[in-house]
């Protein structure tokens, strides 16, 4: 069993619900990514989802890509956050994946990648660019080391979602509404619709990320699935905090597990 | 057996879920029209009676003779309608939207030419319309940034990354990706998931079958070389299509070499390129080792992109097409070249291809015959070929 599966497997003999921040490597330097990452865990992240920087980062909102920006600005690269993942896991035995798109997998070398994950201690990626039907790009290399592809499921995936469910591992990525990251005051996806066809066929645990951006809004979203992912708003804390965010961040965590707990 | 959408291995369908079921809605749209008869007389009537196709096949005659080599044709496609050959790829893919239902269209733009020919399609078929451009690009083609508005289109300046191509189709993609219910994004190149390469190809196509049937008629025979230039590749792969089982024809795409393959200023993907998954496409991009997209730059704000479409990345693969890259300062002498010869301002990226046309005449016979495809005419370029000749244009007059 993987990291995750157990997260989730000891999360749901609790009754709890899983708690996923997400940071992108790097902003505003390693040095800070490396203190976030265990201080997160510690103010109660269940999994940490860690960003690989990307020039073109399509799938993301302003908070995201600015980071993401920045990040590669101050010289982040994959080899240097595979020496980061090395370090964490001397910290750390909570389960740690990487999101990234599926160029700097492609080009960095798909067995090279993975073998990384491995021997570094990643176990899952999260590939917002690499649908279902590509998934062969990298499924058969990445279960040979041992790391899972978390699958993504939309609002807008309606029919698709059987052929997804079926045969994923760890989680599923829910995507909350159409669109990029970033906060959204409001939500329009019918939430109860929307996780109750997942929910007919998922055999795993489900997680929805995307715009949840407060205590109240965690709460609530919590309420439909498994875990809740919380990017921008942590990003945007380190934006304006940089090294400095750590407490800020770590007591925002806080607050995020303290009502999805409850 | 070769899946569908792909091209040996490059094209496919790499978007996010969120897209999934728009890209298969769009697919089925498409298997659906593009051998109906309804849906291909309205396209054709729309070529003869708004683009003014057939666009003319013209013989170079000064160009020729003062080569002395190979004679050269011109593919008129700058004198179609908004000026370039991007209409004909529009004026499908908008009667496909309006089929689907849709009600806005978006799209990328680099030149401003693919903006202006969607801007004006909107306008006929009286839909929202919304271009994304980079920043940059809008400063050196604010000419067409107003004829957008004029149409009616709603401009948006991107500012993120290199303010150039590339950051405009991202920004078109999130906007996609938000919009996707009631919006049609109308890609302008033979690039992007599947099926817009095939389908933005299907639309160009027309380009090289005027051509053949022109040639044949005037000359009795097909030509020796067709020449085109080459930024995602549309215009390259309308003239390409229909020679490609044509051995004896050769396949010319001019890239943009900008300040020189071997400076980091250039959008020469051919010459410099590898492989990767990008912008919905596995294809050939610049990119660093650890597949970080390049800033890229050329002259030309048309092929100022650091990737290319699959279906040229394969027929580079297979030696079936040649790629030159071309300066800059070649493509300007070739702008002013033109312009003198035969009173043909060329736009600046069909300049590139005019160029690679200048170079290898002269070492053909004087019977054999060379295409060039001129995608778009110069207006639009006059004042930024002045900027760099360090010509003061004083346009408050």
């Amino acid at each position: 069993m993987n990291r995750i599966e157990r997260k989730f497997a000891s999360l749901e003999e609790r009754g709890e619900k899983a708690l996923i921040p997400f940071v992108t490597a790097g902003d505003p330097n390693l040095e800070t990514t490396e203190k976030l990452v265990p201080a997160m865990l510690k103010a109660g992240a269940d999994l940490v989802e860690i960003g690989v920087p990307f020039s073109d980062p399509i799938a993301e909102g302003p908070v995201i890509q600015k980071a993401s920006k920045r990040a590669l600005d101050a010289g982040t690269t994959l080899v240097k956050i595979f020496d980061l993942v090395r370090s964490l896991r001397r910290k750390t035995d909570e389960p740690l994946l990487l999101m990234l798109y599926i160029n700097c997998i492609f080009r960095f070398g798909t067995e090279r990648f993975f073998q990384l994950c491995a021997e570094t201690g990643i176990d899952g990626v999260i590939v917002p660019d690499l649908p279902y039907e590509e998934r062969e790009e990298i499924q058969g290399t990445a279960e040979q080391y041992g790391v899972i592809p978390i699958r993504m499921i939309a609002p807008t995936s309606r029919e698709r979602i059987a052929m997804i469910a079926a045969g994923a591992k760890g989680f599923l990525y829910c995507v909350s509404s159409t669109g990029v990251t970033g906060m959204r005051s409001r939500f329009t996806t019918n939430f109860q619709e929307f996780f109750g066809n997942i929910k007919k066929y998922a055999e795993i645990p489900a997680a929805v990320g995307f715009g949840i951006s407060s205590p109240e809004q965690a709460k609530q979203m919590a309420s439909y699935c498994d875990g809740v992912i919380v990017g921008s708003a942590i990003v945007d804390i380190v934006a304006r905090e940089r090294e400095n965010s750590v407490p800020k961040v770590a007591d925002f965590v806080t607050s995020l597990k303290r009502v999805i707990t409850k | 057996m070769q899946k569908v959408g792909r091209y040996g291995e490059y094209g496919g369908q790499y978007v996010p879920e969120t897209l999934m079921n728009a890209v298969h809605d769009l697919e089925a749209a498409y298997e659906k029209y593009r051998h109906d008869p309804e849906f291909l007389d309205e396209l054709h009537r729309l070529y003869r009676e708004y683009a003014n196709r057939p666009s003319m096949l013209y013989y170079a005659r000064r160009m020729t003779e003062d080569l002395g080599g190979a004679k050269i044709y011109l593919k008129r496609e700058d004198l179609n309608h908004t000026g370039a050959h991007k209409i004909n790829n529009v004026l499908g893919q908008i009667l496909l939207a309006k089929r689907m239902g849709k009600k806005r269209v978006i799209a990328e733009t680099g030149a401003g030419q693919h903006g202006v020919a969607t801007a004006t399609a909107a306008a006929l078929f009286n839909m929202d319309c919304e271009v994304f451009m980079g920043v940059k690009d809008m400063e050196r083609q604010s000419m067409n940034v107003y004829r957008m508005k004029l149409l009616g289109a709603k401009v948006t300046g991107v500012e993120s990354g290199t303010g150039t191509l590339k950051d405009a189709i991202n920004e078109a993609m999130r906007d996609w990706a938000t919009n996707v219910d009631d919006t049609y994004y109308l890609i302008g190149s033979v690039m992007g998931p599947h099926p817009y390469p095939m389908m933005v190809r299907d639309f160009q196509k027309v380009i090289g079958e005027e051509i053949k049937s022109q040639l044949q008629e005037r000359e009795g025979r097909l030509p020796d070389c067709v020449i085109a230039c080459v930024g995602g590749g549309s215009n390259a792969m309308g003239a390409f299509y229909d020679f490609i089982p044509d051995k004896n024809v050769r396949l010319v795409g001019a890239e943009a070499a900008g300040k020189g393959v071997d400076t980091a200023l250039h959008a020469a993907t051919i010459a410099k390129g590898t492989p990767g998954i990008f912008h919905g496409m596995k294809s050939l991009f610049l990119q660093n080792d650890e597949g970080q997209i390049a800033p890229v730059y050329s002259i030309s704000a048309g092929l100022d992109y650091p990737g290319i479409g699959p279906e040229h990345a394969e027929l580079h693969r297979t030696g079936r097409a040649e790629y030159v890259a071309i300066t800059d300062e070649e493509a300007v002498q070739a702008f002013e070249y033109l312009s003198r010869m035969e009173g043909i301002i060329p736009a600046i990226e069909s300049a590139h291809a005019v160029s690679a046309a200048m170079k290898i005449a002269p070492h053909m016979k004087k019977d054999q015959i060379i295409v060039i495809n001129l995608s778009g005419r110069g207006d639009k370029d006059v004042a930024s070929i002045a900027k760099y000749r360090g010509v003061p244009l004083n346009e408050s007059d």
